[in-house]
């Protein structure tokens, strides 16, 4: 992409780039993200956390810790005044463990003192009585039953099948393989961080806090602090990044009970270390498919199996699930389906949100089975998917009609024609950091070898399976100036700009202030799954068009013009079959328009027990070729250029979409060659960015970007969400990639050097 | 906790003199890792970063040798001259962590902490470096082999600092490779130093496969057989069996960085690719 600014575009209006608000400050390291809140008088929190990943609390004794000078509160699972327990959709998880620990990382008890050297005194001196109990570490075995429950709620999270179509057919090419995913963490830079302010005498609550849902969050806090809804008060804290890992709650709750508890400010915040134990991952999946195909290549049948291991508490396993088996097909066609996918509880960390959500998993695995098949049938991989390319009005295999806009084909084919790397191997001037290895200097051109890998994905666009999804958005006009107000957090996506952008295209408004970002209006639902610009977007767009129908009331009357022959040109209110011109501003001098709207999407619904039901609200597509450099000696790799086509809609802000594609790229590749969790006996052995290893400037490819822009009639800008589709398809094109430079099936992400050069 | 800044190195020595517990900082991009990470909570710190004994470096041209004081930085190193009189010193000063890092982070920090993964020490190793001790009592040169004890163990005694480290210049070829997981600012699961002396000796030191940096004498003596100094040459069957030797000296670890056999492995074949950067002819 080479412009950020489209021709006939109207600075600072949908379809420019114009500088966001929270730009500046950011770049400038002024911005205040929630870890430098402070308020006069805090004290700092800590949390206590479990050594063992499964053990009976047997006792805890707290006496030496309240001992100690400088503490002010040292709290547990007694002290939980409301629920005990959270979550997103079953509320499986203790605020304290009470009596059993279920991973290496539980939190156990939380202090409050005057320094963090006291609140560490405090947990060291905090004794708990620990009675082993055997662990379950093995997702086969939580799904085989051979070991006891681990949770009153069993070990099996979800169980989900898809039976569609011929269950016996036999394809006259059937390709099959196991593939397997690592946990990858979302490592945000802005570490979990939240303030916490009393109401006297303990009525209630305000909290800042960095976070993805603002009323879903206050729900869960409420309902375990014993308070009404309205009791708890949010505000966003800046966010340096979520990527899934703030959908759920961390600190929020402990935060609140240690203010409550000593009646004085309290800020908690997480280390890196910490952070690791303290948000829930990406799930670790293993996915065995067997695609029956046509000798020519068209799918006829998919058999699947998927295991997603949860971790100890269930987070939002049942929808991963959800997503991984309903995107087992990926973009492609195909009428017969068995499909029985498993989301289970282990004594492992939690896992839940992470951008992709589910899907990741599953494209990772019908990727590696599309190259397969394109062999099996002497096919290359882009003839393969263009054959067997989904297109709108295809059913899915649950049933469901793809009613979205689908160019698939014409993702493929625009990366296709993208350029290919026109530098040599080692790069142009033959500077050794380009060669795998880079830095460290181990290779030579030489020993390298070049491949080209193709992923190609469809994602599921908001939130699925029934549920009421809806943003809430109000607008104030006054004076040539709108004020807009909403909930909906930024993480960094860049939506602040969007919403002045809509308010200035609706409103021809040059100003556009942003309200606090709280909890004083309606709901805009979860800054994920995509679903931000459709939904809030759409929550803006329909505030501001409210808002202009009144100003045209309002002009018309004056002018004595029928309210519908006005439009905005310009700054201006005119008359569209008249000469009338009135500036906005002055048409609202001295008063004020404000109106609210709420955007729901269409209904959804659950699947049946044979996997069967419209349970999607949306589609999205998007295609990549990676061009990899491999050390096959070293098994060392170094991603040249990925390109792709991305099925956006409209880009309502073309330099957001591509700081989404480059970053979900980046999220992509590190999952392909170097982002996991590592784990022994669910005890994390690389929590710090010392051990967990992001892509650096020098690992990041050289990125060439297609917008495919075909107005979504579904969608209320015409704009499909493009947060998460840059990151599911990028990894399996890039281990595409290095199984064609050296000729060996890899069907492992991360992939390890040793998966490249040792037997 | 108490921070001092001395002006001079006496004065920093007899600080530590009284203090003898106290924690040196240099650049302190291992020290501060420590203290924020809870792993150390020293009561007094002195800064010995800024000191001009320590900021300074002298080429000799008569002994051809280099004293490098312990507070230049990786920053510092990577400077044409030291690309010219210690090249494979210079390339490992490349490889450590970020441009940030390398502007902050000593070499003499790097000895101290002496980590099997550190960087600069399998050049020392090769090079045969003399690590120059100071204390309020005197001064005392130890080869780097004799410092290196164990992993992040040294024979730094209290009240001692790092002043200085000295290396030969050598006319031959030298050069650094190390392996991690991405291209850049990544700790080193196997690293080779390999330097040809003024005698035509082939000096191989290894980094992260052992619990110090391991010298390969009998790869050493296997290259002192088949190298040709003239042609610059060595056969490849000959670089191969370099390797394969200079692997089975190697003692890795398994860890959550990486495997015994990666690492071995991994050691073969940087040693092999140095020795044909050395001697690339034949
Ligand atoms: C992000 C990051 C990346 C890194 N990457 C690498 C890498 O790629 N390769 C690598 O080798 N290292 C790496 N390191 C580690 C570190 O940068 C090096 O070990 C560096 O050389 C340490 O030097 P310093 O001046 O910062 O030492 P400091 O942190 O100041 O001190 C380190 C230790 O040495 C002692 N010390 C310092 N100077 C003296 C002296 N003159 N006399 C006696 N004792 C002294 C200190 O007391 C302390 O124990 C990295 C560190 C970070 C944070």
């Amino acid at each position: 992409m080479s412009t950020a600014t489209r021709e006939g575009t109207i600075k600072g209006r949908l379809g420019d780039s114009p500088p966001r608000p929270d730009g500046l400050a950011k770049t400038q390291g002024a911005f205040a993200f929630a870890g430098d809140l402070s308020a006069d008088g805090f004290l700092w929190g800590a949390t206590l956390r479990s050594p063992h990943a499964h053990a009976r609390i047997r006792g805890i004794d707290l006496s030496a810790a309240w001992k100690i000078d400088g503490v002010a509160a040292v709290i547990t699972a007694g002290d939980v005044p409301g629920k005990p327990t959270y979550g997103l959709i079953s509320k499986d998880q203790p605020v304290f463990a009470a009596d059993v620990v279920r991973y290496v990382g539980e939190p156990v008890a939380a202090v409050a003192a005057d320094h963090p050297e006291t609140c560490r005194r405090a947990l060291a001196a905090i004794v708990v009585d620990y009675e082993m109990l055997p662990p379950l570490f093995d997702p086969e075995r939580a799904i085989d039953g051979s070991h006891p429950p681990i949770h009153p709620d069993g070990n099996v999270i979800r169980r989900q099948r898809i039976i569609t179509g011929d269950q016996s057919l036999q394809g006259e090419v059937i390709v099959e393989g196991t593939y397997e995913l690592g946990m990858q963490d979302q490592a945000f830079l802005g570490l979990e961080a939240a303030l916490a302010l009393p109401d006297p005498g303990g009525a209630g609550v305000e909290l800042f806090v960095a976070t993805q849902w603002l009323h879903e969050d206050r729900g869960q806090i409420a309902a375990c602090l014993g308070l009404a809804p309205e009791e708890v008060r949010l505000t966003l804290g800046g966010v340096g990044g979520a990527f899934g890992a703030r959908e759920d709650i961390s600190l929020q709750v402990h935060t609140c009970l240690l203010a409550l508890r000593t009646g004085r400010p309290v800020r908690l915040a997480y280390s890196r270390e910490e952070s690791f134990l303290g948000h829930v991952h990406r799930h670790p999946a293993t996915i065995w498919m067997r695609h029956h195909a046509t000798a020519q290549g068209s799918i006829q049948r998919i058999e699947a199996r998927l295991v997603l291991d949860g971790g100890a508490y269930a987070s939002t396993s049942s929808a991963v699930l959800i997503n991984a088996v309903t995107h087992v097909q990926g973009p492609y066609k195909c009428a017969n389906a068995t499909v029985d996918g498993y989301a289970v509880r282990t004594n492992n960390l939690p896992c839940g949100a992470m951008r992709g959500f589910g899907v990741v998993q599953a494209c990772f695995a019908h990727e590696g089975q599309m190259d397969k098949l394109a062999a099996a049938c002497g096919l290359d991989p882009v003839e393969i998917r263009l054959l067997n390319a989904m297109e709108t009005g295809d059913s899915l295999i649950t049933g469901q009609v793809i009613e979205n806009v689908a160019p698939v084909a014409e993702c493929i084919t625009r990366v296709a024609a993208l350029p290919l790397p026109d530098a040599p191997v080692g790069g142009r001037d033959g500077d050794p950091l380009d060669l795998p290895g880079g830095a460290g200097l181990t290779a030579d051109p030489a020993h390298i070898r070049r491949g080209i890998g193709w992923g190609v994905a469809i994602k599921n666009l908001m939130y699925s399976e029934a549920f009421d999804d809806y943003a809430t958005a109000r607008c104030t006009l006054s004076n040539g100036v709108a004020s807009l107000k909403f909930a909906t957090v930024e993480v960094g996506q860049g939506f602040v700009v969007l919403a002045q952008q809509i308010a200035r295209s609706v409103l021809g408004v040059d100003d556009v202030v942003l309200e606090p970002i709280d909890t004083t209006i309606g709901s805009a639902g979860s800054t994920s799954a995509s679903r931000q610009t459709w939904m809030s977007g759409g929550a803006v767009d329909g505030a501001c068009r409210l808002v202009r129908e009144r100003l045209f009331e309002l002009v018309g009357a004056q002018y004595d013009i029928e309210p519908v022959q006005l439009a905005i040109d310009g700054r201006d209110v005119i008359d569209t079959m008249g000469t009338l011109r009135v500036s906005v501003s002055a048409a609202t001098a001295g008063i004020e328009l404000v109106e609210t709207f709420e955007h729901h999407h269409r209904p959804t619904e659950e699947l049946d027990e044979n996997g069967h039901g419209n349970c999607h609200t949306a589609f999205a597509f998007v295609a990549h070729r990676a061009v990899v450099d491999v050390d096959p000696e070293l098994g060392l790799v170094k991603v040249v250029q990925v390109a792709t086509a991305q099925d956006v809609g409209v880009a309502l802000n073309p330099l957001s979409v591509l700081g989404q594609i480059e970053g979900g790229i980046a999220q992509g590749l590190g999952l392909a060659v170097m982002e996991e969790i590592i784990f022994t006996d669910g005890r994390v052995r690389n929590a710090s960015f010392t051990d967990y290893l992001l892509p650096t400037m020098l690992d990041m490819p050289t990125v060439v970007a297609a917008l495919i822009e075909h107005p979504d009639p579904m969608a209320p800008l015409g704009a499909k969400g493009v947060g998460e589709p840059p990151t599911i398809s990028s990894t399996p094109a890039i281990v595409a990639a290095i199984r064609d430079a050296i000729g060996r099936d890899l069907s492992r992400v991360p992939v390890r050097p040793a998966d490249i050069c040792l037997p | 906790m108490s921070v001092l800044i001395p002006a001079t190195l006496a004065q920093a020595l007899s600080a530590l003199d009284d203090a003898p517990s106290s924690m040196v900082l240099a650049g302190g991009t291992d020290a501060m890792v420590e203290i924020n990470g809870g792993h150390r909570r020293p009561d007094s710190v002195i800064a010995v970063g800024r000191l001009a004994e320590l900021r300074t470096w002298t080429h000799d041209v008569i002994s051809a040798t280099l004293r490098i004081g312990a507070a230049v930085t990786y920053a510092e190193l990577e400077a044409d001259q030291f690309r010219r009189w210690v090249p494979a010193l210079s390339q490992a000063a490349r490889t450590v962590g970020s441009p940030q890092i390398r502007h902050a982070a000593t070499l003499g920090g790097n000895v101290a902490t002496c980590s099997p993964a550190g960087d600069g020490l399998p050049a020392l190793s090769a090079l045969d470096a003399i690590v120059h001790l100071v204390s309020i009592t005197g001064q005392r040169s130890v080869p780097f082999a004799e410092f290196m004890v164990g992993p992040k163990r040294t024979s730094l005694r209290p009240g001692e600092l790092i002043e200085a480290i000295t290396v030969p210049v050598f006319a031959g070829w030298q050069g650094y490779a190390k392996v991690g997981v991405r291209n850049a600012m990544v700790i080193s699961n196997a690293g080779a130093c390999l330097a040809v002396d003024d005698e035509g000796g082939v000096r191989l030191a290894l980094g992260s496969v052992g619990p110090t940096i391991i010298r390969c004498s009998q790869a050493e003596a296997f290259a002192a057989t088949v190298v040709d100094h003239g042609q610059r040459a060595v056969s490849e069957a000959d670089a191969v069996e370099f390797g394969r030797v200079a692997a089975s000296e190697a003692r890795p670890i398994d860890d959550h960085r990486s495997t015994a056999d990666y690492r071995r492995h991994a050691i073969a074949v940087l040693s092999r690719r140095l020795l044909r950067r050395a001697f690339p002819n034949g």
